[in-house]
């Protein structure tokens, strides 16, 4: 089970704009890297990282292996209603992982 | 006895000198224009579909020496006001001497209030980072940015 940390402000004023920081704990094989036997370590990434803000997509973001480990990712939204934030990594060899925050917009 | 070795020596400094000066001059002059590799050119020629790229709007504070290429801090942001007319639909971000001209895609819209983001990047080598943004009016503006690496990230070996 990966972990993610999510920090998001409890509460905003209504229009307020709002800094969103993640941060999934993911090993991020960049799949260039040679064991001491020469051999290729196979890719492993977080290829898309998704965020939807009451169901209504607001950032998504497309990885790459230059991305470090344990990818850290923090964007900006408008607090518009008080609701919940939806966090989705997807990546290599099926990799999943959902987390979630509420915010109450005043 | 001593003397070819010598001889030989002071050729191979002469022409690793010349060498050097040679290596050194294009990447002066060539800069301001198209310095960057194949790679980088065609990653970036991808995301713009050959529109024209000007230079401005965009910040990309990344540090200028790094001792770690393993994780280096990066954030993008773009003067814009981020109006429902009049915002940042995507941030691009590139480099040129990693395995791979990518580092990430970001798509933002007119409810981000900011078109600012943040991450950490791998840089396999001392270079250039390129980012680029898309505007509402589907112009490309970008700023690149010069990286010393102290350690490499990538090509250290698997224990």
């Amino acid at each position: 089970m990966a972990s993610a940390l999510i920090n998001v402000p409890a509460k905003a004023g209504r229009g307020d704009v709002i800094e969103i920081k993640t941060l999934m704990s993911h090993i991020m094989e960049s799949g260039f890297r040679r064991t001491a036997a020469g051999e290729i370590v196979p890719r492993d990434i977080i290829t898309s990282f998704t965020c939807r803000y009451n169901g209504t997509e607001i950032f998504r973001a497309d990885l790459f292996p230059a991305i470090s480990a344990n990818p850290f990712i923090s964007f900006f939204t408008v607090a518009k209603e008080s609701g919940k934030l939806e966090f989705e990594w997807v990546g290599d060899n099926g990799f999943a992982s959902t987390a979630s925050a509420s915010i109450t917009v005043e | 006895m001593q003397h070819p070795p010598n001889s030989s020596r002071r050729q191979f400094l002469g022409l690793a000198g010349g060498a050097a000066v040679l290596g050194a001059l294009p990447v002066v002059i060539v800069r301001p224009a198209e310095a960057t590799p194949a790679m980088l050119a065609s990653a970036i020629q991808t995301v713009t579909g050959g529109a024209a790229v000007r230079i401005g709007k965009v910040k990309l504070d990344i540090p200028p020496l790094v001792e770690n290429g393993n994780t280096v801090p990066m954030t993008v942001s773009v003067a814009s006001p981020m109006t429902a007319n009049e915002y940042v639909k995507s941030i691009h971000v590139f480099n040129e001497k990693n395995p791979q001209p990518n580092i990430g895609n970001f798509h933002i819209g007119p409810w981000a209030g900011r078109a600012q983001v943040s991450t950490r990047i791998r840089l396999a080598d001392s270079q250039k980072v390129v980012a680029i943004a898309r505007l509402s009016d589907d112009s490309f503006w970008s700023a690149s940015a010069d990286v010393i690496v102290t350690l490499a990230a990538c090509t250290e070996e698997v224990n």
